[in-house]
């Protein structure tokens, strides 16, 4: 079953703070070679039959309008991705 | 005046925005998420809580949920809309009410008697307040920073759309110490703070002249009773 991967992150210039804190976690337990972290999500949107165009463009839609709110927040990358692993075998880079 | 309290799942202030409702002299409307009926109602309430769980962002799917569809209309044609805490967040999600609310700078949920200046009179929530009057209400939530670009702010701050304001302490973050917001109309009314738990003596926030005396959450409901009244 294809899967459209949507990933998105809080703005860069905006304070993260659940970031802010995983950070300074990771300092506690002696990971100094690790400055930042910031934490953002990934939607896997898994569709019934062919990823097509259309569909695609509407899912960018959808991404912008309502798995991120642009005020706080960027889509980082729309993909399809067909492979059973996540992470793997990702095609079609749309952004 | 018959003034409509949304319920969302999750929702969890509704009950006490109907008490407030109720003792400003106002009929108190029990509305459902789920439908598309406003049942005739006056204004609107989008109570405090945690709707949805907060998943995907908090408001956000709450936002989308069928009712809104009605309210949004209802707050383009004039009606007075309140968000609280969670009804702020919602009103901002439905861009409503510009920026955005994050989590608590200091990572962690607050709760405190929180005092805040009353910036702008000129809404159907805030009229009966004094110009620049200082109150105390309850204030509770882990995502409660307010955040936007710089031009906007500008642009709330010169156009006097700022209707609340923290004094003493910035509680969550927000920028300019911003604690609530209303719209170019005066209508469309949210901020973080919960007016509807400082409504009746005995079970407010404690105030110098005695134990959990105060009241001055009740202002924003009568603000909209009688100025509604004022109107027709």
């Amino acid at each position: 079953m294809p899967t459209i991967v949507v990933e998105v992150m809080p703005k860069a210039e905006l304070l993260d703070p659940a970031g802010k804190a995983v950070a300074a976690a990771l300092h506690r337990l002696g990971h100094e070679a690790i400055g930042n972290v910031r934490i953002g999500k990934r939607f896997e949107l898994h569709v019934d039959g062919e990823v097509d165009a259309p569909l695609l463009a509407a899912v960018e839609q959808l991404a912008a309008d309502m798995l991120s709110n642009g005020v706080i927040e960027d889509v980082v990358s729309v993909r399809v991705s067909g492979a059973e692993t996540s992470g793997a075998g990702v095609a079609g880079e749309t952004r | 005046m018959r003034v409509g309290v949304v319920t969302f799942p999750g929702s969890l202030d509704d009950r006490d925005a109907m008490r407030a409702i109720r003792l400003a002299g106002g009929e108190p409307v029990a509305l459902w998420h789920g439908t598309h009926d406003l049942d005739g109602v006056d204004a609107i309430v989008l109570p405090g809580g945690f709707s949805y769980g907060d998943y995907l962002r908090c408001g956000a799917i709450a936002a989308r949920s069928p009712i809104m569809a009605e309210v949004i209309d209802a707050a383009h044609s004039g009606m007075p809309v309140l968000g609280i805490c969670n009804g702020f967040q919602i009103l901002v999600e439905a861009r409503l009410l510009p920026g955005g609310l994050i989590r608590n700078d200091h990572g962690t949920f607050i709760r405190r008697d929180q005092r805040l200046r009353v910036e702008s009179t000129d809404s159907a929530w805030t009229s009966g307040f004094e110009q620049g009057q200082e109150i105390t209400i309850p204030l509770k939530n882990g995502e409660g920073g307010f955040i936007a670009d710089e031009a906007t702010l500008d642009r709330l701050e010169g156009e006097g759309l700022v209707a609340f304001r923290y004094l003493d302490v910035n509680p969550n973050g927000s920028l300019r110490d911003i604690a609530g917001l209303r719209n170019e109309r005066g209508n469309v009314v949210g901020l973080m703070p919960h007016p509807e738990h400082a409504v009746e003596p005995g079970f407010g926030p404690t105030t110098p002249a005695a134990m959990r005396s105060g009241v001055d959450g009740l202002t924003i409901f009568t603000s909209l009773i009688s100025s509604t009244l004022a109107r027709t």
